[in-house]
């Protein structure tokens, strides 16, 4: 009988591709939305997780997400130095500074300003020159998308590609000279403005003077250290705020899913996707189905239970959700792979195939039932009605 | 039990449509029994309750009250995975419109009841391509209905009335649709093909054109069997 299901199924081609059509749409927005909101959210804390060797952050106690800084004062670093279970602890700046290029213009920076002797807390990648090269005079590294384009000098030919700053060049950072010495690769954050690495002496000369200027201390826990016990310890002996790096990018992300509206959008965009797909899917498998009830019944009268009806239509219905979900995963892959080296967020795990094909299930699911509750209902007298 | 050699016996069947503001007896106290082997012809005027009688002796419709035996088995005392077993073994059914899967060749349609019996694909559409070509269409098995005639898809569907060996085999004007020739070709090959010492075919009709092919002739109306005459003799 499986294979009489699957011939009426596909015997009005017109409906098969719609609702094969209706479940890809749903599947893909269903994927693709929440694939680009995860990549987004992503980057909420992808400074922190670029940052890899420190095992906990400690801050101050009011800083709610990464880019809050709420500056601490130096003597902060060697009371958590003092604490014990802690390896190592080093400084680190982050804060937003005016650069001057050498067309006049500024461009706010984010300065990152790294412990002058170890330089923990560097950039993930380095593409040109290393990070050792920030001990030259004035060394800053720049990230290459900043380099390509915020900080390019303006391109001579109106409208056309700035020209990108290279090793060798120079800008100013409040009035004090820094030359390039590396390109760095780092990931991409919420934050569009460059990225500029230097060591923390020198970042603090940059930085208006202010009494406070540490933004973070990171540590390094010693060896069989538990964290937890460690950012409890330097909770209660320092009064700032402790966090392992995953407790920070948490707080991180949760900051964001919690005060802005990017979860809501994309939430919107998944539910209507969902609607339009059930919707338009689901009513082509019903309208199917009572199109073939003619032959449902025939099939009845000559002697077809009922689970075996409903087992045909659970195998269109499955046969037509597969075939939808695998083209929406299958074109959500697709559109992220094309988009790779694009600005765009996009992040595809796992997880994501489960829900959106929970998704597609719920549309088949609904689709089915209608249909199955219509057939059940059938009288097969209807068989003999002209 | 009854008798084998009644094939139907139907006592006071009463049978009401309830359609919410009125009711409509369709049946009103019918008495009838058919011979096994026979060709009995079910005719009177529209509306008469001549589709709803086959029905409730095909088991596809439960009567309000009375008794309907068929082959010897009292269908409303049966239990519904029972009755569906009861159909697909030994019920046929032809109709007006044919009632083909359009999107099912003519191989596939006719290894139905095969299949519903429980019969493997490949074994039913075996079988089923040789009851086509013994009612003259073996070499259209893999035509769809859309590809045929009117009285060649009759043929088929005839064809899938045939093919598990029912031994009741219930028709509903099955010569309507078709042109007077045609229908004269295809009521000579249910009665050659089809009818045989122990089938017994019950086909309603209001086309006089056939009624030669009787072996006998019940007229209703009213939801009466108001005579039922023999042909021969
Ligand atoms: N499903 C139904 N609901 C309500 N009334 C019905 C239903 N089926 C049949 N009837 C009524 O029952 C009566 C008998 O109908 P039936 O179809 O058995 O007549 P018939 O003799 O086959 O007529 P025809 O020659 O026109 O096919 C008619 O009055 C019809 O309107
Ligand atoms: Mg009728």
């Amino acid at each position: 009988m499986n294979h009489i299901a699957l011939k009426m199924l596909m015997g009005d081609r017109g409906k098969y591709l719609g609702i094969v059509m209706g479940l890809t749409f749903a599947s893909l927005i269903m994927t693709q939305q929440p694939a680009i909101f995860l990549g987004l959210m992503s980057r909420s804390y992808s400074f922190i997780s670029d940052v890899g060797l420190p095992d906990i952050w400690v801050m101050d106690s009011k800083v709610q997400f990464v880019d809050d800084i709420k500056p601490l004062q130096d003597t902060e670093l060697y009371r958590v130095r003092g604490i014990s279970g802690v390896e190592w602890a080093m400084p680190m700046y982050k804060g937003l500074l005016k650069a001057r290029l050498v067309d006049g213009t500024f461009q706010t920076c984010n300065v990152v300003g790294l412990d002058d002797a170890t330089l923990i807390g560097g950039p993930p990648v380095m593409l040109e020159g290393t990070v050792e090269d920030l001990r030259r005079s004035d060394g800053v590294i720049v990230d290459i998308d900043g380099a390509r384009d915020k900080l390019g000098k303006p391109s001579p030919i109106p409208g056309g590609k700035p020209i990108p700053l290279k090793v060798g060049d120079s800008l100013e950072l409040n009035d004090h000279r820094a030359i390039v010495v590396g390109i760095a690769k780092v990931t991409r954050t919420f934050q569009s403005q460059p990225v500029v690495y230097t060591t923390y002496s020198r970042a603090k000369s940059y930085a208006p003077k202010e009494r406070k200027l540490l933004s973070f201390v990171l540590v390094k826990a010693k060896p069989g250290q538990d964290f937890g016990e460690l950012t409890r310890r330097i909770r209660a002996t320092t009064g700032l705020a402790a966090y392992t790096r995953e407790e920070f990018m948490s707080l991180t992300y949760e900051y964001f899913m919690h005060n802005t509206g990017i979860p809501i959008n994309f939430g919107i965009s998944v539910l209507l996707g969902f609607i339009v797909g059930a919707a338009i899917a689901g009513q082509t498998f019903y309208n199917s189905t009572l199109e073939n009830l003619r032959q449902f019944g025939v099939l009845k009268a000559m002697g077809t239970s009922n689970w075996i009806l409903l087992r045909m239509i659970l195998l269109q219905a499955v046969l037509v959700g597969t075939i939808g979900y695998g083209l929406g995963v299958g074109l959500t892959a697709l559109f992220g792979y094309s988009m790779r080296h694009s600005i765009l967020a996009f992040k595809f795990p796992w997880q994501l195939l489960l829900f959106s094909g929970a998704g597609v299930s719920l549309i088949c699911i609904f689709a089915a039932l209608l249909s199955i509750i219509k057939v059940i209902r059938l009288e097969p007298a209807i068989v003999f009605k002209g | 039990m009854n008798s084998p050699s009644l094939a139907v016996r139907c006592q006071n069947v009463i049978k009401t449509y309830d359609t919410g503001d009125q009711k409509v007896t369709a049946l009103n106290s019918v008495n009838l029994e058919i011979a096994t082997g026979e060709l009995m012809m079910l005719v009177g005027p529209s509306g008469c309750g001549k589709t709803t009688l086959i029905s409730v002796i095909a088991g596809i419709l439960d009567q309000d009250s009375g008794h309907c035996e068929v082959l010897g088995e009292d269908l409303l005392s049966m239990s519904n995975q029972h009755k569906l077993n009861f159909r697909a073994r030994n019920i046929g059914f032809v109709f007006q419109a044919f009632n083909l899967l359009p999107s099912l060749n003519a191989a596939e349609n006719v290894s139905i009841p095969l299949i519903i019996n429980g019969i493997k694909r490949a074994e039913a559409e075996r079988k089923a391509i040789s009851v086509l070509e013994q009612v003259g269409l073996g070499a259209r098995v893999k035509a769809l209905s859309s590809e045929l005639s009117g009285g060649q898809q009759q043929r088929v569907a005839i064809a899938r009335a045939l093919v598990h060996s029912p031994r009741l085999i219930v028709c509903d004007e099955p010569t309507s649709s078709l042109d007077h020739e045609t229908g004269h070709n295809v009521m000579t090959l249910l009665k050659d093909v089809a009818l045989y010492k122990d089938r017994t075919l019950v086909i309603v009709t209001h086309d006089a054109r056939i009624f030669d092919f009787a072996d006998r002739i019940a007229e209703m109306d009213d939801g009466h069997i108001v005579k039922v005459k023999g042909t021969k003799g």
